[in-house]
């Protein structure tokens, strides 16, 4: 199939204008905790568009959107009702409602497909493949009527959610205090119900009631992985939705033909596309991704090697000041400290380059020795490791076997300041609780 | 939905209630019953209180305090009851009410720094639509130096610890200029040294005439901090000045057991109703 600009840049636009106009109000139900309240109004809005086609026996705009947002608005009523006489929590009680008002809408459309021009494939999927054909004129130009559709309720959400981004965010963020101030939690969440129950009407015929879920949810939750600021995050689930519409498109109709296969569906298509950039936010994202959290892990993996690297050499030549151990073994070699590290030794490889890089370990035939600056560091952790022993004994009350384990663990998180405040709080010891001495903040202190 | 832009003015036209006169009443609660599913949490609870005091609520778990405050200001229905705010229905006074919520009940992670939750408290006076300006920043940015938390005023609010959650939302009602405070657990779970900084606030906030109401667990400071006591038990045990109030018998009876007869009544009522 060939790209058409006439066909394609229409139906790209319809997709676009649908997928934003969701995310927009999807924001709003991401933080609100009512993502299943979307998806329980697009569904339930059903009988509302069977009811309007039955007394209309046509399509035209008006009758829908009246039967939809009425049902929509009531859908939101019946949960809370639900919820409050059936003393079951809200995911069931939506649960109840829209799954029977869908069933009724659906038997409801099916009984009247002989009257009705309505299918219900099209009312669960969409077809914005035919969006092109069905033009209305308007300032002389001939525009499909679902671009017209979607574009005026893209305007509608965007002036909402920018006059009242204030409003929005405290009712979202403080309901208690919104309505104290007399900022009424209750309407804004109805006016929010409204909204979603028009849009979902405005994109059945697009992509179907269904896969509108995905445009309301996915673009916001994605750009929750990616900031922390309200107003960016607003921004980012529009780019993400009207990016998920272009290369949802794109997807459907070029990449299909390269295998040899017919071009499949745009509104599917531009769901996988949402799913898939929401995996790659996953993935990627500045401060949760995967990624950057496996790289934290093994930065942090491999600084605390290298402390242990410099406290073992630093106990090491303790005990030959104490004359327990022969001269020259101060140093050791690698295989000495793969022995005592438990470590891989491509792990204390880049552990051992790390610290020589850094001027604390040099090498001599093989045998590893602390620097000056590595003395200066592996007095600085086993102060930190027995400070906190003795922290743990005498203010934690720990038995001496059980502290080992836990000061090892501390003593990579410990700085000076903090082991002030250790040697403060336990009256500055000279031993430690298995009697070894502590060493001083600088050489030389007592 | 009426905004009031201009505290200042009403509180003149009112001057009476809160003027010099140390009888003047900032909160008067009278009759006041609220009910859940028709088992009352609180009963007929009537209390004045004085303006220009610092006022502690103290009370067992389940005692309803959290629905006291909550009930004042229209949040959670009354099954019976009137309250006056300065003389005025709670929707006449409400632009002189401040709210500090419990920190609980707020989502943590929502995606807002500390100067966006402290500017929340000028929404009201910025009105319907309008956006947050600079001067509005400038005043947030005045009330997190207040509560000594101005170098943090850009960090996502998931990011500050408990003390300092707590101090951001002291900082939102200090920009509500009200001359009411009702606060809900102020010092639960926070640090020694935020302890003292909202107690400080407290006295300030005092000094300038306001009034403050506080729901407060650690009955050992109650003496210290507060200079009028609720004693409350889903009724009022008793409320007056600290001194006269604050007795072993009457905090023997506060949390001395539930009120097992109103209890047993209500547990009726609810059989009453299923055998229907």
């Amino acid at each position: 199939m060939i790209w058409n600009w006439q066909l394609d840049g229409w139906i790209v636009a319809a997709g676009i204008l649908c997928a934003v106009a969701s995310a927009l109000l999807g924001n709003f139900l991401v933080l609100r905790r009512l993502s299943m309240l979307g998806d329980a109004i697009s569904h339930a809005i059903l009988p509302g568009l069977a009811v309007a086609f039955l007394i209309s026996n046509s399509r035209s705009s008006l009758p829908m959107f009246v039967g939809a947002v009425i049902v929509g608005v009531l859908t939101a009523l019946f949960t809370e009702w639900i919820r409050g006489v059936g003393k079951v929590d809200e995911g069931a009680s939506m649960g109840v409602v829209f799954t029977s008002l869908f069933a009724l809408g659906l038997i409801m459309i099916v009984q009247a497909a002989d009257r009705v021009d309505l299918d219900a494939g099209c009312v669960l999927y969409g077809a914005i493949e035919l969006t092109p054909l069905d033009t209305i004129k308007l300032l002389g130009f001939d525009i499909p009527r679902a671009v017209v559709v979607l574009g005026s309720v893209t305007v509608l959400n965007l002036m909402f959610v920018v006059l009242f981004f204030k409003e929005l965010k405290l009712t979202s963020f403080d309901p208690s205090l919104a309505t104290s101030m007399g900022v009424s939690s209750t309407w804004m969440h109805y006016a929010l119900m409204v909204l979603v129950a028009v849009t979902a009407v405005a994109s059945f015929e697009s992509v179907g009631n269904i896969l509108v879920v995905a445009m309301f949810i996915v673009p916001p939750a994605t750009a929750y992985l990616l900031t922390d600021r309200l107003g960016i995050m607003i921004l980012i689930s529009t780019g993400v939705a009207a990016l998920s519409a272009v290369s949802g498109h794109v997807a459907a109709v070029v990449v299909p033909t390269w295998f040899g296969y017919q071009s499949t569906t745009t509104a599917g298509m531009m769901a996988v596309m949402v799913g898939a950039l929401f995996g790659v936010a996953m993935l990627f994202a500045p401060r949760q991704g995967v990624v950057i959290k496996w790289l934290r892990n093994r930065a942090l993996s491999l600084r605390i090697l290298c402390d242990d690297i410099v406290a073992t050499l630093y106990r090491r030549s303790e005990h030959v000041a104490a004359d327990q151990v022969r001269m020259d073994d101060v140093s050791m070699n690698v295989e000495e400290l793969t022995e005592t590290l438990y470590a891989s030794s491509r792990q204390l490889r880049s552990a051992l380059a790390r610290l020589r890089r850094r001027g604390e370990l040099e090498q001599v035939d093989g045998q590893y020795e602390l620097t000056d600056r590595g003395i200066e560091h592996g007095r600085e952790l086993v102060r930190s490791h027995r400070l906190w022993e003795q922290y743990l004994v005498s203010e934690a009350s720990l038995h001496p076997t059980k502290i080992h384990d836990k000061a090892e663990k501390l003593e990579h998180f410990t700085d000076r300041s903090l082991r002030d405040q250790l040697s403060d709080a336990t009256d500055s010891p000279v031993l430690d609780p298995h009697g070894q001495s502590i060493p001083p903040e600088r050489r030389g202190d007592v | 939905m009426d905004f009031k832009a201009n505290s200042t003015s009403d509180s003149m036209t009112n001057g009476s209630a809160v003027g010099p006169d140390d009888t003047a009443i900032a909160l008067s609660v009278d009759d006041l019953t609220v009910a859940y599913h028709r088992k009352p949490v609180i009963w007929d609870v009537a209390i004045d209180l004085p303006a220009g005091s610092l006022i502690g609520i103290v009370g067992p778990n389940g005692a309803g305090k959290s629905t006291l405050l909550k009930a004042i200001m229209n949040l959670v229905p009354r099954a019976s009851g009137r309250v006056a705010v300065f003389g005025k229905p709670y929707r006449a006074s409400r632009h002189r009410v401040g709210y500090v919520p419990q920190r609980e009940s707020v989502d943590w992670d929502f995606p807002v720094d500390a100067l966006d939750v402290v500017t929340m408290g000028l929404y009201s006076k910025i009105g319907w639509c309008l956006p947050v300006r600079k001067k509005h920043r400038e005043a947030g940015m005045e009330a997190l130096r207040r509560v000594g938390i101005a170098d943090l005023a850009n960090r996502q609010i998931s990011q500050l610890s408990g003390g300092q959650q707590q101090r951001t939302f002291l900082a939102r009602a200090l920009v509500q200029d009200a001359d009411l405070y009702l606060m809900d657990e102020p010092f639960a779970a926070v640090d020694a040294s935020t302890e003292k900084a909202i107690v400080e606030l407290l006295r300030e906030l005092k000094s300038r005439g306001k009034t403050v109401v506080v729901i407060h667990h650690d009955l050992q400071t109650v003496p210290e901090y507060f200079d009028y006591a609720v004693l409350l038990n889903m009724r009022v045990v008793a409320h007056g000045p600290i001194e006269s109030v604050f007795t072993s018998e009457n905090l023997q009876k506060t949390y001395g057991g539930r009120l097992t007869l109103l209890d047993e009544v209500s547990e009726a009522m609810r059989r009453r109703e299923r055998s229907l």
